[in-house]
């Protein structure tokens, strides 16, 4: 049988709304499903005290230990990625600018240090360490988290880069300005918009990557105090309760999914506001 | 004053190539500290033997990671089974055929759902997934009727990967021109037409670029489907049997892998492969989309 080809465009219309919307679907039962399951166990203590003796049988305590830990840890990783990422993104518009095979080179590399795995970056991180004789620690895992954040930011601000008008840069060579200064007083200005979304992107990825941390940030029941001390952070808590066989201890995990949830919204509603509001100095 | 000014720049290119090498050093220094770490299994008689061998019980320093590696392929492909048609419709209905309004909203869902963490997909994949594939194993009499299988594993990575799918796809379909659309639909073609036959054909090679590297991600997907996929040493008999992919293998075991010899070689045998793979896939996908647009 062979369709008119206005019943074809009807019914095709139809096969991919109904495939959006299980996009849509999907993100609703994940929110609702944490939802339901996480804020019957959500109580004060939870968000406001450290594991005390007992915990992990159901006893009292809270998770403050790895919320404390996970936000430690992403803005470490994030501030450390950013010292690294803010320059390589300028360089390949101000000394690469007129290289674009460089930077397609430069590019491609950066796709593909996104696209390993997490899981070998805690590996190599593991090797890092064992290398130079740390043992799991707040800072070790920082490390790792940077080089895994380092290429998003990298892409993200290269992104709002390209969008920046050729003829800047132009004006301010022939003005004398070196390229360095051209970098960091107007590309950077002029991409502020993008600098802060790579940063919330890196934060929020940050936070909740848990296979790059799992073999350097050990774990542990306290809130950390220095660098060298091991860390606990939110994915973490959240995968070791749910192994537990206690109901309580269980449902705490979805408590902690629910925290978790929550800040990575909040990261990702407020990146919406900060883009909208840094765009004002972009010509 | 010009001193300082020359100075600085200085300070400033330096800084700027030091970052600059080490981002260009680091996936050589990952790929090199996996070989040196798993050297003691890459002599060629052992590393065949390992690669094709189903015998693992580290105890005995028998490494055979042929399970893992079957489960990671088998969960990928399921996971591209799934991932194929909700990607590729939602692009084109975001795209193509949705109003602005609800175009900038289902953008925003997507935003939101790339943010997710993947442990909150594990999550998500035992509340909800397993349960369904538990009902459906029980509906089609298989022997596993936990839920916890690698068709879990494959319906969660899917839709944990699919954001990173899908933007790409968008921003393909975003690059052709209306000068072409308005051409096919002034011969008088019907809009489903024009995208059928001339942007799916148009961008078939990026398309294909696209979802490569979806299953290169899929392979790699270490939390969320370690926690659905059953964990289990075998090779994967159906859709309902429990699997092992080589990233739970490494998560799940790195606390024992200093007390066992060469235990530590394997696990990062395991972490090479992944390596490996997922370069091979990247490179084949950006040649394949740069040959594409320089023919352009």
């Amino acid at each position: 049988m062979k369709l008119n080809k206005y019943t074809e465009e009807k019914l095709a219309r139809l096969v991919l709304a109904f495939f959006t919307f299980l996009v849509v679907v999907v993100l609703a039962s994940i929110l609702v499903g944490i939802f339901m399951k996480g804020l019957p166990a959500l109580t004060w203590d939870i968000i406001s005290q450290v594991p005390k003796g007992g915990y992990y049988f159901g006893k009292e305590g809270g998770i403050l230990n790895a919320i404390i830990g996970s936000i430690y840890l992403a803005f470490g990783a994030s501030l450390i990625a950013i010292v690294l990422s803010v320059p390589v993104a300028l360089f390949m518009h101000t000394y690469l600018f007129s290289f674009p095979a460089w930077q397609r080179r430069i590019r491609l590399s950066l796709d593909v240090l996104w696209g390993i795995p997490p899981i070998v970056y805690g590996a190599f991180g593991f090797n890092l360490m064992l290398m130079f004789g740390w043992s799991s620690s707040l800072l070790a895992a920082i490390i790792t988290v940077a080089f895994l954040i380092c290429p998003v930011m990298i892409r993200t601000m290269d992104e709002s880069l390209q969008q920046v008008s050729h003829s800047l840069f132009e004006s301010a060579i022939s003005l004398g300005f070196f390229k360095g200064e051209i970098g960091y007083k107007f590309l950077l200005r002029q991409s502020l918009p993008g600098v802060a979304t790579a940063f919330l992107l890196a934060l929020g990825k940050g936070i909740g990557d848990t296979a790059s941390v799992l073999f350097t940030a050990g774990y542990t029941d306290y809130i950390p105090e220095s660098l060298s001390e091991p860390a606990a952070t939110l994915p973490l808590a959240i995968f070791f309760q749910l192994s537990s066989p206690i109901p309580e201890v269980k449902a705490r995990a979805y408590a902690a999914a629910v925290v978790l949830t929550i800040i990575i919204l909040i990261i990702s509603l407020s990146s919406r506001l900060i883009t909208r509001k840094l765009s004002k100095n972009i010509i | 004053m010009i001193a300082t000014r020359l100075y600085q720049e200085h300070l400033r290119s330096v800084w700027m190539r030091i970052a600059l090498g080490l981002i260009v050093i680091l996936p050589i220094a990952i790929g090199l500290s996996l070989v040196y770490k798993s050297w003691p299994l890459l002599q060629p008689n052992e590393l065949f033997t390992n690669l094709l061998s189903t015998e693992w019980s580290p105890v005995q320093g028998k490494f055979g990671l042929w399970p893992f590696i079957c489960s990671s392929i088998i969960v990928s492909f399921i996971g591209l089974l799934f991932m194929v048609p909700v990607c590729l419709s939602a692009a084109i209905f975001i795209t193509q055929f949705a109003p602005a309004w609800l175009s900038r909203s289902l953008r925003s869902i997507i935003d939101i759902l790339a943010g997710i963490p993947s442990v909150i997909f594990g999550l998500w994949g035992v509340i909800t997934i397993v349960p369904m594939v538990a009902s459906l194993a029980v509906a089609y009499g298989a022997t596993n009727t936990t839920g916890y299988s690698i068709l879990a594993a494959g319906l969660v990575v899917s839709f944990s990967v699919s954001p990173y799918i899908l933007n790409m796809l968008m921003e393909l379909f975003e690059s052709v021109s209306t000068d072409l659309k308005e051409s096919a639909l002034a011969l008088g073609a019907s809009y489903w037409q024009v995208i059928k036959d001339v942007l799916l054909k148009k961008l078939r090679p990026g398309i294909i670029a696209a979802f490569t590297l979806g299953v290169s991600k899929t392979f790699g997907e270490t939390i969320a489907v370690l926690m659905v996929v059953g964990n289990m040493v075998k090779v994967p008999e159906g859709l309902f049997s429990a699997g092992y992919p080589l990233p739970a293998l490494l998560a799940n075991n790195y606390g024992e892998m200093m007390t066992i010899p060469r235990y530590d070689a394997a696990l990062m045998l395991s972490a090479l492969i992944l390596f490996m793979i997922v370069l091979v896939f990247n490179l084949l996908a950006r040649t394949l989309v740069n040959h594409y647009y320089t023919k352009l």
